[in-house]
């Protein structure tokens, strides 16, 4: 599964990475807890969370996320934008809830 | 293998932008050097959560990494108000962070219990007014 195919699916904007959509994802972790978040994401991920500031991006490169998906309408910090841009982080955004994208993405076989 | 590689870092005080950085570099530096991806996992982990400490509670302070093929040190030095009651501070849920750190998903008293898990020895030594240094030990596995 693409982060491509996923956004797709989940109507899910881009912040940052869109270049990188052909990137793989597998599994999935929902948290906003960063310390749990980083000892629980495991390569490849997805990480589903509503935290918006700039330590999201040094998890997820740390933790080797696919992609980052900010739930509820919650909008990423510019600073955090250009540190994903910079990075080379997916991240992604929508309205969707991080239930409706964890059912979305099983059902997608993730 | 790089036997004795020494790396020295300096971490900024209360600069949350930058915090993860050393990490990051170190963990490029693993990578290159070809360890397995647990160890790098391993030190990525207990270095962030060692940065982010050191950001949020104790003025900044250096990070030092000696690599060799037997183990990875990382030793963090902080010019922090120091731990008052260590035994304390190593329980999970226990944080004395404020809750504008809270509020960036930090401050869950999960830092020192992470490192620990996280490393395969650990050790604090600490003085009040002073700051604390916490020495952590990954031992790389054939």
């Amino acid at each position: 599964m693409t982060v491509s195919e996923i956004a797709k699916k989940l109507n899910l904007a881009y912040y940052a990475g869109e270049n990188l959509s052909g990137k793989n994802a597998k599994g999935c972790y929902i948290g906003d807890l960063l310390s749990l978040a980083m000892s629980r994401v495991m390569a490849d991920n997805v990480w589903i969370t509503i935290q918006t500031n700039i330590n999201v991006v040094a998890v997820a490169s740390l933790a080797e996320a696919s992609c980052v998906i900010v739930a509820d309408g919650c909008v990423p910090d510019d600073t955090t934008i250009e540190k994903a841009k910079e990075q080379g982080i997916i991240l992604l955004g929508g309205e969707i809830s991080a239930f409706d994208a964890a059912v979305a993405l099983s059902e997608m076989g993730i | 293998m790089a036997d004795g590689m020494k790396l020295q870092f300096v971490v900024d005080d209360g600069d949350f932008t930058r915090a993860g950085e050393t990490s990051s570099k170190v963990k490029k530096t693993l990578t290159q050097l070809g360890f397995s991806p647990e160890v790098i996992r391993k030190v990525a982990i207990a270095m962030y959560e060692g940065e982010i400490n050191m950001v949020i509670h104790a003025n900044g302070g250096t990070i030092d990494v000696e690599i060799s093929s037997e183990k990875i040190l990382i030793i963090m030095q902080d010019r922090g108000p120091g731990i008052a009651d260590i035994e304390r501070a190593m329980q999970a849920g226990f944080s004395t962070a404020d809750s504008k750190v809270r509020e960036l998903g930090f401050g869950a008293g999960m830092g020192l219990p992470n490192m620990k898990k996280y490393s395969d020895e650990m050790e604090i030594t600490t003085e009040i007014g002073k700051g604390t240094c916490v020495k952590l030990t990954i031992n790389v596995k054939g």
